[in-house]
């Protein structure tokens, strides 16, 4: 069959997809469509980097120029993954180096990444610019310093929330003199003085810089120097805000952030001297995000300082803030779009602060375009939910934390099924949800019956029997990926919505009441995921096969079973249950 | 199938009881029964919490991974909570006193000198403190006032400028006279 438009037209218009999504969908019209647009497609996106290998990514796709990778699942977070489990960047990176000379951009979620990875990097690709180390580990300020001293194009180097082991703040000074490339650099996370000097000769020759995340230990007196050298900073993260109180350090500091007329997000906040937040107001009024997450400050002084930020579309902050600062928040901060509220004080017996249900539901009525909610109380109703769904239909986004395990509706003691079935039931455009209180089957009926956008569920501690999962896993038509952990979910819908399990990315069960024995049928029944029991009590065979598995992961793949496991990782597959049954 | 949590008359606190097994299971499935293996992280986070001398009640750190908060915050914070006390504007310490069964709290930035301050004191804990002289400290005093500076170290209240005293003092703790008679001598 001919053509009308010659490859070069088709993959000229294919370079206006930039939906993973779309491009798929193109690549599926026909066996020519295939060919061009995988040799046009430039940026991929791993969601889980045992679902497919480097070989096969890079066989199909040979000219790429930005990878995204994510590793561990996500209750990794938690500690709930054991030490050792996987997601090694190294094959990764050593493949690449071989195919993608010029490759540009890597951005890596829960991944081990080795000293040794990012050297490697930072040889290979002549014209590497973005390093993004979301939640990472296993490399140290020494892989810091290859980069530094390698990557003369770098133009972002972000370690969000990653643990570096640091050995010093010497890797800062890596960077040569005549780099000048960088735009956005965050090391938030990362404990060792960096030297001052090196930070502010870095600051001052990189005209673009757009992003600046300091670590704590920068001092607060050191700030209006960086300031003062970054006028066009956009994005700004403090470290330790505090120091006596001076005049001097006031005034200078209120002077430098007058002087950025450009920023629209603030971070960092460590050990807040609320004295000193007043410097900030002359740059509130263009504030669009701001992180306080680390800021033990009181109430009142929160409130003062979001009232003078009107513009505020994000705020991170501690349940300091209390009820009334976020009434205050709902009456300031009309743009508001996602709240996140972090406890102070977790795993302390009795609140220490007034924050309740009341807050969330006065954000939620005052806030219209409130989409994104992370909320940890400490007793939660249904009427509040119910209100919560009600005020906000286009939450797109609901994580609530009820710090206290199976805790119920603290008005009527009853389960709060019925208020999060509002939630999903009024909330269409439901895309994530975190459960959390007391619990039955029912919830599961509702999001089941109701979550039809639902693409990420996370539950703890609920339900009452496997009717519950069987509900998520047959109503929940788009489902990507399903944390559980400590529920009663077993054998029966696990198996019976075997075939679900191929339409998703993930599912994640652990402390839950699912056999050995089943997770071998399932193994042996779905070839195309991988059925993996995560057991340190040691080869699931020595036990009976009724015997519940510790942890079970599951997940679709076209690589096969890993063939990187620790030893308390079991891979679910046909040779294994005919070897061990 | 399983049956359903009870809601009659009672609270069911079985229900909102915080345990290590699996909602719903009951003791005959102990032995196969997956347990939340402690980790060694989050216990060890746990443990350093209960050192604080006002640990009552416990921290509920029982289940790893509850609530989930992730590392990185629940350090910070727990740093933060220790340096808190002393950094916090209106600036409250605690006060021991030898043999006194609890401690109490003061507002040091309330007082504007080391007098004013040891009167409060006299007056809170009933006991006589005297005179601070350089040379012999409270000698001769039945208590004798010393508090723990932001190195760690005890020092005898009244050696430093006031100013100095109320930025760097952490703690608070009255002793007796007979224990206090090597702060204050040569």
């Amino acid at each position: 069959m001919a053509y009308s438009f010659p490859e070069e037209v088709l993959e000229y218009v294919f370079a206006f997809l930039s939906s993973d999504k779309d491009r798929n969908a193109v690549s599926l019209v026909c066996k020519s469509w295939y060919e061009i647009e995988r040799w046009c497609r430039r940026r991929i996106f791993i969601g889980n980097c045992y679902a497919v290998s480097p070989q096969i990514v890079i066989r199909r796709f040979p000219e790429v120029s930005a990878v995204k990778i994510k590793g561990k699942p996500h209750f990794a977070d938690f500690n709930l993954v054991p030490e050792g489990w996987g997601a090694y960047l190294y094959p990764w990176i050593s493949a690449m180096a071989r195919s993608y000379p010029w490759l540009e951009e890597i951005k890596l979620k829960r991944m081990v990444v080795t000293d040794e990875s990012l050297e490697l990097i930072s040889k290979s690709f002549k014209n590497f610019k973005v390093l993004v180390l979301s939640s990472c580990e296993g490399f140290t300020t020494d892989g810091l310093a290859s980069i530094a001293a390698n990557c003369r194009n770098l133009r972002e180097l972000d370690l969000k929330e990653s643990e570096v082991e640091d050995l010093s703040g010497h890797w800062l000074s890596h960077f040569p003199d005549n780099f000048t490339s960088l735009v956005s650099l965050n090391m938030s996370c990362l404990g060792s003085e960096v030297s001052f000097s090196a930070l502010e000769r870095l600051v001052s020759r990189c005209p673009n810089l757009k992003t600046l995340r300091l670590n704590r230990a920068v001092p607060i007196e050191k700030l209006p120097s960086l300031l003062r050298r970054a006028p066009q900073l956009v994005e700004f993260g403090t470290g330790a805000y505090s120091a006596e109180i001076r005049t001097d350090i006031f005034s200078n500091l209120v002077e430098a952030f007058s002087g950025c007329k450009h920023l629209k997000s603030l971070s960092g906040f460590w050990d807040v001297v609320p004295a000193y937040l007043p410097a900030m107001y002359n740059v509130c009024s263009r504030i669009t995000s701001l992180n306080l997450s680390y800021a033990t400050v009181q109430s009142p002084d929160l409130v003062e300082l979001i009232s003078q930020c009107p513009n505020l579309k994000c705020l991170w902050v501690l349940d300091y803030i209390e009820d009334a600062g976020l009434k205050a928040l709902s009456s300031y901060c009309k743009d508001l779009q996602e709240l996140r509220v972090f406890p102070s004080d977790p795993y302390g017996a009795e609140p220490n602060v007034s924050l309740t249900e009341q807050g969330l539901v006065t954000v939620s009525a005052g806030c219209p375009k409130l989409q994104s909610v992370l909320y940890f109380c400490r007793q939660m109703s249904n009427a509040a939910l119910i209100a919560i769904a009600r005020n906000r239909p286009n939450l797109i986004r609901f994580r609530l934390c009820i710090i206290e395990p199976q805790a119920p509706d603290y008005l009527t003691l009853e389960p709060l099924d019925t208020g999060f079935g509002a939630i999903v039931e009024h909330c269409k455009q439901l895309r994530r949800l975190s459960l959390s209180g007391l619990l039955t089957d029912r919830v599961f009926e509702y999001i089941g019956t109701h979550a039809k956008k639902l693409e990420m569920l996370s539950i703890a501690f609920a339900g009452d029997s496997d009717l519950g999962l069987h509900y998520v896993l047959s109503g929940c038509e788009s489902l990507r990926k399903l944390e559980i952990r400590d529920c009663p979910f077993g054998d029966k819908a696990l198996l019976a919505n075997a075939a679900k399990l191929e339409t998703m990315r993930s599912l994640w069960m652990s402390s839950c009441s699912v056999s050995y024995g089943a997770c071998k049928l399932l193994g042996q029944k779905m070839p195309r995921l991988n059925v993996e029991v995560i057991d340190e009590r040691g080869p699931p065979d020595s036990r009976p096969e009724t015997c519940p598995v510790e942890k079970l992961y599951v997940y679709r793949t076209v690589a096969g079973p890993r063939v990187d496991k620790p030893d308390f990782v079991w891979t679910m597959d046909e040779d294994a249950a005919l070897r061990l049954s | 199938m399983e049956k359903g949590v009870a809601y009659d008359n009672d609270m069911n606190l079985k229900a909102t009881e915080l345990r290590l097994g699996l909602p719903g299971t009951d003791e005959s499935q102990k032995e196969c029964s997956s347990f939340v293996k402690s980790n060694k992280r989050s216990s060890e986070e746990m443990d350093s919490s209960c050192n604080e001398e006002e640990c009552a009640p416990a921290p509920k750190a029982l289940v790893v991974g509850w609530p989930p908060v992730r590392s990185y915050r629940k350090n910070v914070l727990q740093q933060q909570q220790k340096k808190s006390d002393s950094d916090v504007s209106g600036m409250y310490v605690k006060v021991s006193m030898d043999g006194a069964p609890y401690l109490r709290k003061i507002d040091i930035k309330v007082y504007k000198n080391y007098p004013d301050l040891l009167i409060a004191l006299e007056n809170m804990f009933k006991c006589s403190m005297g005179v601070y002289s350089e040379r012999e400290g409270y000698n001769g005093s039945e208590y004798a006032p010393t508090y723990e500076d932001k190195d760690g170290d005890w020092m005898l209240v009244g050696d430093v400028p006031w100013d100095m005293f109320v930025t760097s003092c952490k703690r608070l703790r009255i002793m007796k006279g007979s224990e206090a008679k090597g702060l204050g001598c040569q």
